[in-house]
């Protein structure tokens, strides 16, 4: 198994977790830690992707690189919205979500 | 253990179907990832093409020439997502510290390296890995190194400076784009001997903004003055 291949795997394996988390997690910091997850997953099956056959693409490079930008720039402004959501309703939750008990998502029920 | 359904909580289909549609996800890419053979890619188009490009660097010669609609709206993404934090508020408030002697005596090696260790960057884009988004990081976490030590209760950089060099990286990319073109020639399609001097010029306006934008984002507000 070639390491392209082992980078272009482990990428939808985070896809997959960041997924998961992202529709079945409350909280919004959850969420947006899911995005930057499934985001990570992407650039690494893109760079895995382009490394496969034997020359290295420098065109999935440059795709990656304009990827992680726009991720921070988008986890930034998804901070800020989360802060000012928090501060405006005291939770740091979704309205349909406001319920839940976002302290204990992950413990016994 | 009973299971009781609680208000909001994802039930079990839910997670039952986002299982099976993630896994769909996971096959089909999978698939496409081992399907035989594989791809030629665009490596040797990028080769070919790279001694007209202006840049040394396949990654820069991408990022600035054949894809640099893509940079631009990048640059683009950028402005407005500062635009989009600073519509939300003022800066938040953080509390006054006694910053750590560690971070003290960190900071004053590595702020003032932290001006060489950009330019370097930014020089050595044209013909190795590097360019106006890293040399822009490295500037953007020294200033959030100094913000870190908690010496001002409100961090923020001067306000007028700040909007203008948050801009300049756009706008410049834009005139640049625009200026070329005449003379039969396309919108940011660079003339093949100026390439490399605008490339540079592109990227040093895109650092000095990229900078200013990343560490607005981690100061979170708009500037403004002291009330």
């Amino acid at each position: 198994m070639s390491s392209a291949l082992l980078f272009a795997g482990a990428g939808i394996g985070l896809l997959l977790i960041g997924a998961w988390a992202l529709v079945l997690r409350a909280h919004l910091i959850r969420k947006v830690l899911a995005i930057n997850v499934m985001g990570s997953g992407v650039f690494l099956v893109l760079v895995g992707a382009g490394a496969m056959g034997g020359v290295v693409d420098p065109v999935p490079q440059a795709m990656v690189i304009t990827g992680i930008v726009v991720a921070i720039s988008a986890t930034a402004l998804a901070l800020a919205l989360v802060l000012r959501i928090a501060n405006a309703t005291g939770k740091p939750a979704l309205p349909e979500d406001r319920e839940r008990d976002l302290m204990d998502e992950e413990g016994a029920r | 253990m009973t299971i009781e359904s609680r208000r909001g909580e994802p039930g079990p289909w839910l997670r039952v179907g986002l299982g099976l549609l993630l896994a769909a996800v996971a096959g089909g890419v999978g698939l496409v990832l081992l399907a035989d053979p594989v791809a030629p890619g665009l490596a040797g188009l990028v080769e070919g093409e790279l001694e007209r490009s202006g840049a040394e660097n396949a990654v820069t010669a991408v990022l600035l020439n054949f894809r640099g609609y893509d940079t631009l709206l990048e640059i683009a993404v950028l402005t407005s997502a500062l635009v989009g934090v600073w519509a939300l508020g003022p800066a938040p408030r953080i509390r006054e510290t006694t910053p750590s002697p560690v971070l003290l005596g960190l900071n004053s090696v590595l702020i003032p390296l932290a001006p060489v260790i950009c330019a370097y960057l930014l020089w050595a884009g044209k013909s190795h890995p590097g360019g106006a988004f890293q040399a822009g990081a490295v500037l953007a976490a020294a200033v959030v190194l100094y913000i870190l030590t908690g010496r001002r209760p409100r961090p923020r950089l001067p306000d007028a400076p700040m909007r203008w060099s948050a801009v300049v990286g756009l706008a410049v990319f834009i005139g640049v784009a625009v200026a070329v073109m005449g003379t039969g020639r396309q919108f940011l399609e660079y003339p093949v001997d100026l390439a490399g001097m605008l490339i540079l010029l592109v990227e040093t306006a895109a650092t000095l903004s990229i900078a200013v934008i990343l560490a607005g984002m981690f100061i979170g507000g708009r500037p403004e003055d002291e009330p």
